[in-house]
């Protein structure tokens, strides 16, 4: 009896682009064949770092780097590129954006906001802020709000202990918010 | 500007940049490190243009952006020169005024000065009791440069000294200059740097590396930060020198990408450096070749560690390595390579320029020159200080750091990074040097010192190091995977009030472990904030086990907050502020807490007026009952409705 072979059933696209990759496991990472317009723009944006670099291997965390700036995040597609473009195991470079925390798998909110957990903040009461921040945004360290605006995070330094604690939204540093402050420093991001 | 092809060149060049600057011209310096940025030094140096155009004195009257001044806590820090007088905390709004009085008027505003201790007035900076008592060699010119500039930087005698080294002393002869000086390691390790360089001098190979470790991840020190990003050359110019020394050709600066400013303010620097003849071939016409690649390092404290360090910038995971091979002699791509901290390169252009005699003349028997200190936490003085080797913690702390805020009590100071330890009242008259902070338990490491008052607690600080240094454990040894995961186990549950008796001993065993076996600084040092605090404050581990008590009331199991009904005024403020509703009452009625719902957030605590000081925080003793709901409030006499 002849075996038919099934056809191997692909996930559809997800619609919006932005939630391309989200929460994808290594295993999973193969090569896409379709073409989005976003896709090959970003692409674009890639070859352009990598040839900066001039293919160097040594150079793969600042191609990186550079590439997570530009994107605020690293999109599967662009790990696959590096790594055929280095010569280095796909494994290679997704152990090294897992490894440092400058990297994501996931795309990041447009506003990012950030509890400094220094010592110096610690000492002057950072986690009862991180708590305050958590509670106006919703959000966990780490998370993102389902419609991109906000990713939280905390940081071991930012170095300007004297206002400490320090709530960083973007490039803007508030010195030991109040809860009321917290509020509204939130609301003021559109 | 053509390329300085010789020492004359340079001081020729220097010259001229001098001529060209009237020394009686005023300018306007405004502090532009990293704490001043946050709060707003951009648009006070804004401002002052607009204010001197205003005025018609652009051209008259220079602003210059300098590099940190270090009085962080009174940022932004606006300093007049030739004059010097200091401004604090100004804001854009002041800017007219001080355009208008002190410049075009000659008179001081009084209410930006300074005010020391007996209500006194200080108008110069130099006499302020905060810089008054440090001794500032590197970070000298900080507050005085452009850091985007290098002709600011050659005014000052900038790469002067690397002129000296390359045309009138044989590398042999740095070499020996630095060895005299017993510069040693500033990143924390404390080894001598002239030692570390003749063994990369000595090994045999072709090519060798000098790199700048500007990985500075301790939390709470900014030390580095504040050089590379206020004084890029100086960094630069000891790096050049360190490599003729040693006989390499190719460097690396190793910055965290945290840092922004620094990487910028560093690439101007490196390409100034290459357009004036300084950096590339063929320096200053001696023909000695160097350049520096500066590599961003992606977030990992552990690659920090001189291997790791080095194997991130050959591009793989930043993991340290065994280094039964010195990284001196086997380091990037197997090549002898030589690391040494931000500091410790901006020490030797002064080395060299000063002589070694000069340098061993400050300091202690073992530790020689100054060290900056990053003076943060519980102090009222936050800012970077420089002071000679040995002086006591007293007086960096009171003297200088202007003692502990809210005139609370002292309780210890944490130096040494995360791995570094706690020191507790009793040890306030040790001489900081590397020697004897080692001797009591803690490190020099790079320079953070965090001052702590009677409202923390000590377990709590160790779980928070120790939380830290398991996040960043690379996983590589089990001692120190396992090891910290289990202590940060044992301290959850002391600080959740369900410690056990024996925790304490458990964790000192588990401590000499992680100690003992650990690879690398990361897992050998991990245990000293664990260590140390069981060392010096035992009782409040005993506090938390035994009597399930946290003396200073943070941690969160083990305290509860508890409004007292013959105080409380029924005035509705902390019933408001609570942001999980846990509080009920009415105006004029006995306000309570509801112990289920309070998430002892401490709100109430704070929000209370204080002529109430009706909330107060229970701790290792039993919860007053409380009274019945709609219980009407008691009114001082003479004051009944």
């Amino acid at each position: 009896m002849e075996i038919k072979r099934r056809k191997r059933s692909r996930p559809k696209p997800i619609s919006t682009p932005a939630s391309d990759n989200v929460g994808i496991h290594p295993s999973q990472v193969h090569h896409k064949e379709e073409t989005n317009k976003q896709l090959v723009r970003k692409l674009d944006g890639t070859q352009e770092i990598v040839d900066k670099y001039g293919s160097d291997k040594t150079a793969l965390i600042q191609i990186l780097l550079e590439i997570q700036r530009e994107n605020r995040w690293l999109p599967r597609d662009a790990l696959l590129y590096v790594s055929e473009k280095l010569d280095v195991p796909l494994s290679q470079v997704y152990r090294i954006a897992t490894f440092y925390t400058a990297f994501s798998l996931i795309p990041q909110g447009r506003h990012r906001v950030c509890v400094c957990m220094g010592t110096a903040c610690h000492v002057r009461g950072s986690p009862r802020l991180l708590d305050l921040v958590i509670n106006a945004l919703n959000l966990s360290p780490g998370e993102t709000s389902p419609d991109r605006k906000f990713t939280l995070s905390t940081v071991n330094c930012l170095g300007c202990c004297a206002l400490g604690p320090v709530l960083q939204v973007d490039s803007e540093y508030h010195g030991n918010p109040s809860a009321e402050d917290v509020k509204k420093i939130v609301a003021g991001c559109d | 500007m053509n390329r300085l092809s010789s020492p004359a060149a340079l001081e020729r060049a220097r010259k001229r940049i001098l001529s060209r600057r009237d020394p009686d011209k005023p300018c306007i310096t405004v502090c532009s490190g990293t704490g001043c940025h946050s709060y707003g030094c951009d648009k006070v140096s804004a401002a002052f243009v607009d204010e001197l155009a205003k005025n018609d004195l652009q051209g008259k009257v220079d602003v210059r952006r300098t590099g940190c001044h270090g009085f962080c806590e009174r940022g932004p820090v606006v300093v007049i020169v030739p004059e010097e007088i200091c401004y604090l905390r100004v804001k854009p709004e002041d800017v007219p005024e001080i355009v208008s009085t002190t410049l075009v008027g000659k008179r001081l505003v009084d209410r930006l000065l300074y005010v020391d201790s007996n209500g006194q007035k200080i108008a110069h900076e130099g006499d302020i009791p905060f810089y008054k008592r440090q001794m500032r060699i590197v970070l000298a010119s900080n507050r005085l440069i452009d850091p985007k500039s290098i002709d600011d930087y050659i005014a000052l005698g900038g790469y002067s000294a690397l002129a000296k080294s390359l045309f009138k002393m044989s590398p042999e002869q740095v070499l020996e200059e630095v060895k005299r000086a017993n510069l040693r390691g500033r990143g924390g390790g404390g080894f001598p740097a002239g030692v570390k360089w003749e063994s990369t001098r000595n090994a045999p190979a072709a090519t060798k590396y000098v790199i700048v470790n500007a990985d500075e991840g301790d939390p709470g020190a900014f030390m580095d930060r504040s050089l590379l990003e206020g004084n890029p050359h100086s960094v630069l110019e000891g790096l050049i020198i360190g490599a003729y020394a040693i006989g390499s050709h190719e460097g690396y600066v190793y910055v965290r990408q945290e840092y922004p400013l620094a990487v910028e303010n560093l690439s101007i620097a490196l390409s100034q450096a290459r357009e004036y003849g300084l950096l590339g071939e063929d320096i200053l016409g001696s023909g000695f070749d160097f350049d520096v690649i500066v590599h961003r390092g992606a977030g990992a404290f552990v690659s920090g560690e001189s291997s790791a360090l080095m194997t991130a910038i050959e591009g793989a995971v930043g993991e340290p390595r065994p280094k039964y091979i010195h990284t001196a002699v086997s380091g990037i791509r197997g090549q002898p390579s030589n690391l040494n901290n931000v500091e410790t390169w901006a020490n030797v252009p002064l080395i060299i320029n000063r002589g070694s005699g000069w340098f061993t003349s400050i300091g202690t028997a073992g530790s020689k020159g100054t060290k900056i200190f990053a003076l943060v936490g519980k102090v009222n003085n936050t800012g970077l200080v420089e002071v000679p080797m040995g002086m006591s913690l007293r007086e960096i702390i009171y003297d200088i750091g202007g003692g502990i805020r809210q005139g609370k009590k002292f309780k210890a100071v944490q130096t040494g990074g995360p791995s570094g330890g706690c020191i507790p009242e009793s040890l306030l008259d040790l001489p900081v040097d590397f020697d004897e902070l080692t001797r009591v338990g803690s490190m020099m490491g790079s320079g953070g010192m965090i001052v702590m008052d009677e409202d923390n607690c000590m377990v709590d600080i160790a779980r928070y190091f120790t939380n830290f240094l398991g996040d960043e454990s690379c996983g590589k040894c089990v001692s120190c995977r396992m090891g910290i995961g289990q202590m940060i186990k044992i301290l959850d549950r002391i600080c959740q009030g369900k410690g056990q008796k024996g925790d304490v001993e458990l964790l000192e065993e588990l401590g000499e472990v992680v100690r003992d076996v650990s690879l690398c600084a990361l897992g050998k040092t991990a245990p000293n904030p664990v260590l140390s605090t069981i060392k010096y404050f035992r009782d409040e581990y005993k506090a938390h086990i035994e009597q399930k008590r946290c003396p200073a009331g943070v941690c969160k199991a083990l305290i509860s907050y508890y409004i007292q009904p013959d105080k409380c005024q029924g005035c509705m403020i902390c019933l408001r502020s609570c942001p999980v509703e846990a509080i009920t009452g009415g105006k004029g009625l006995v306000h309570i807490v509801d112990q289920k719902k309070c998430t002892k957030c401490g709100t109430c605590l704070e929000v209370c007026p204080p002529r109430f000081a009706a909330v107060t925080r229970l701790s290792g003793e039993p919860i007053p009952a409380a009274p019945s709901l709609g219980t009407k409030v008691l009114r001082p006499k003479g004051k009944q409705q």
